[in-house]
């Protein structure tokens, strides 16, 4: 690499470190030199556990419900529709053009109607729609970037000949095969939900990330050391798309349509 | 009515375009059968119908007596090798191979044995722990091969399964796949693009032609006698004379008379087509002058094909290909004057007026 490539390479990771460092830094600081009462008292807080656990089950749900549309729906497309591909290609981007803060009031509106059953209109499920359509552009890029690595029509048409039908084609055969973007998909959405604030706080509910605000705005120095404990998990969630794109036997994942 | 499978009148439209129009075919039980044509021919079309991949606009299939049209394609019992990409690729070899009897519910300790039998009979062992994409092409097609017999399918369907292959692989597994098919008399459909593959390992010979078929026998009888100017242009290398019946058992082709034994009995006049092989058109060099009941001509081009050289000739309106030994075409070189002549019955005679130029015609649409 020439020396300018240094340079600027040592300027992009000042832009991205000097303020992680300076958030550990801040989070380690007592009344008097440096220590771990920032961490211990987020992590003694009930409320941290608590809504670390609401946004957790979150994101689950975020998944499940995700793959068990997407996956039989992209199936679907690259099998039977190829030509609404870039339809879905298409509308996959727009919950990145469109603001959460919108799609949460059109979503409230949406639900603001008797027959909604109460256990889910009065708990933080109510979120997980929403999240759904949030997570659509990163799941949906996840698995088509799959099912195009695989030969959909002939893996479908051979298991078929062989006397599969088609839950035992999807589970055997598709489904093993496309398990790289599915789990990619799912730590993306998992990364998403764990720090996605608009639409929980405009729908009044207590997450992990409205608690993050919380102490924002009441305790200084905890508020770092949980900014730096949520870079964590989102990180551990990254490292698991690499460890699971490295296993071999399996194309590596790829990421949002990086291809 | 003794026939094993039984392609009934099979016609399938897709949208304007006809793929498939009228298609009769009758296999007897064992039989290993080949539907050959060029791409767009609608014989992938036909293999998909017997396989319950498609569904005929109408027509029937039948199988041993029973009519299958509308039976879907995961309970037809039909095993299956495709072009290619086809294997599990989350399987070994012996996990594909053995993904028709796990279907079925067969027990661990049956289905091994079966596995095992049939990695043994295509030749691949050693090779049963090992996934798709460390397979060779080659050896793909061979777990393609036995996944499919291992169900003991009551049909055998492979769709060009040898075009992805080099050269060389392709050889060794046609004559592998005819090998098995005898072996377990196996009553088979196969498809292809290739004349050479199709004469080389089948029973009978189907040649399609915008969804027709254009003639059906034994890979000799096509060859020799090819019943259509499309079929005599498909199959091998054809030189193609137009000519007029002449007197008894002969034609005019421009102002020579050449002899024909199949023209004899035709009405004198009539617009023909002979048809004749390479192999049969004989040369020799002729310094000034004619040659009676030849061709005169001249040396465009050799080229070389190994055992034979092929000598490209013009004469008139006519560019005929002979095929010689290397020694003998050496002794016309390019641009010498050559006479060019066949025997009488090595001349295939269609009549021009009834046949329409098949091969003319502007192709259609692909598959």
């Amino acid at each position: 690499m020439p020396r300018s490539g240094w340079v600027w390479l040592g300027v992009g990771a000042a832009y991205f470190f000097i303020p992680l460092a300076a958030t550990v830094e801040f989070s380690l600081k007592e009344a008097s030199g440096y220590g771990f009462s920032s961490y211990r008292q987020i992590i003694d807080d009930p409320q941290f556990r608590d809504l670390l656990w609401v946004s957790f089950k979150l994101s689950l749900a975020t998944i499940i419900v995700s793959l068990l549309i997407l996956i039989p729906g992209v199936y679907c497309v690259h099998l039977s529709f190829p030509r609404l591909r870039p339809v879905v290609e298409f509308l996959s981007v727009l919950p990145f053009v469109i603001p959460p803060i919108i799609l949460i009031v059109g979503l409230l509106d949406f639900y603001n109607i008797e027959r909604v059953p109460a256990w889910f209109i009065e708990s933080p499920r109510f979120l997980v729609p929403g999240y759904v359509v949030l997570s659509f552009p990163f799941m949906f890029r996840a698995l088509d970037v799959s099912f195009r690595s695989i030969d959909v029509h002939t893996l479908t048409e051979a298991a078929h000949s062989l006397g599969a039908g088609w839950t035992t084609t999807l589970v055997r055969v598709i489904l093993p095969n496309i398990m790289a973007g599915a789990l990619a998909g799912s730590f993306l959405t998992f990364a998403l939900v764990m720090g996605e604030f608009t639409m929980a706080h405009i729908a009044l509910f207590n997450t992990f990330p409205t608690y993050i605000n919380y102490i924002g705005q009441t305790q200084a120095n905890p508020a770092a050391a949980l900014t730096i404990i949520s870079f964590g998990l989102t990180w551990l969630a990254l490292l698991g798309i690499l460890f699971v794109g490295r296993r071999p036997g399996r194309g590596a994942v790829q990421v949002g349509g990086t291809r | 009515m003794t026939a094993y499978l039984e392609l009934e009148k099979l016609h399938k439209d897709f949208g304007e375009f006809t793929a498939i129009d009228e298609l009769d075919i009758a296999l007897d039980a064992g039989e290993f059968l080949s539907l050959l044509g060029p791409s767009g021919c609608g014989k992938t079309t036909a293999l998909r119908i017997v396989a319950g991949f498609e569904t005929p606009t109408s027509g029937r299939v039948v199988v041993e007596g029973n009519d299958v049209t509308n039976v879907p394609a995961n309970r037809r019992d039909m095993g299956m090798v495709f072009q290619a990409y086809s294997l599990f690729p989350n399987m070994n070899a012996e996990d594909n191979v053995g993904f028709g009897l796990r279907v079925r519910r067969q027990s661990g300790a049956e289905r091994h044995k079966r596995v095992e039998e049939l990695l043994e009979l295509v030749g691949l062992t050693a090779a049963a722990k090992r996934y798709p994409h460390q397979l060779s092409g080659g050896m793909q097609q061979r777990v393609a091969l036995a996944r499919a017999l291992a169900i003991e399918p009551r049909v055998l369907l492979l769709d060009e399964p040898l075009s992805a292959l080099d050269a060389k692989v392709r050889v060794q597994l046609r004559e592998e796949i005819r090998r098995l098919q005898t072996q377990l008399g196996i009553t088979t459909l196969y498809v292809t693009h290739d004349q050479e593959e199709a004469l080389s390992i089948s029973d009978r010979v189907a040649v399609l032609s915008h969804g027709r078929i254009e003639q059906m026998g034994a890979p000799a009888d096509i060859y020799n006698e090819p019943s259509t100017p499309f079929v005599a242009e498909f199959i091998g290398t054809m030189n193609r004379l137009e000519a007029t019946v002449a007197d008894e058992a002969s034609v005019q082709v421009g102002g020579t008379i050449l002899p024909v034994a199949e023209a004899r009995g035709l009405p004198r006049g009539e617009r023909v087509l002979v048809l004749v092989r390479p192999e049969t058109l004989q040369l020799e060099r002729v310094d000034g002058g004619g040659a009676p009941g030849a061709l005169i001509g001249e040396v465009l081009a050799h080229i070389f094909l190994g055992p034979i050289t092929r000598v490209k000739v013009v004469a008139g309106d006519h560019e005929l290909s002979a095929d010689l030994p290397g020694p003998r075409a050496a002794e016309l070189p390019i641009g010498s004057r050559v006479a060019a002549r066949f025997p009488a019955d090595a001349g295939r005679v269609l009549g021009l007026s009834e046949q329409p130029e098949a091969p003319a015609e502007p192709a259609q649409a692909g598959q």
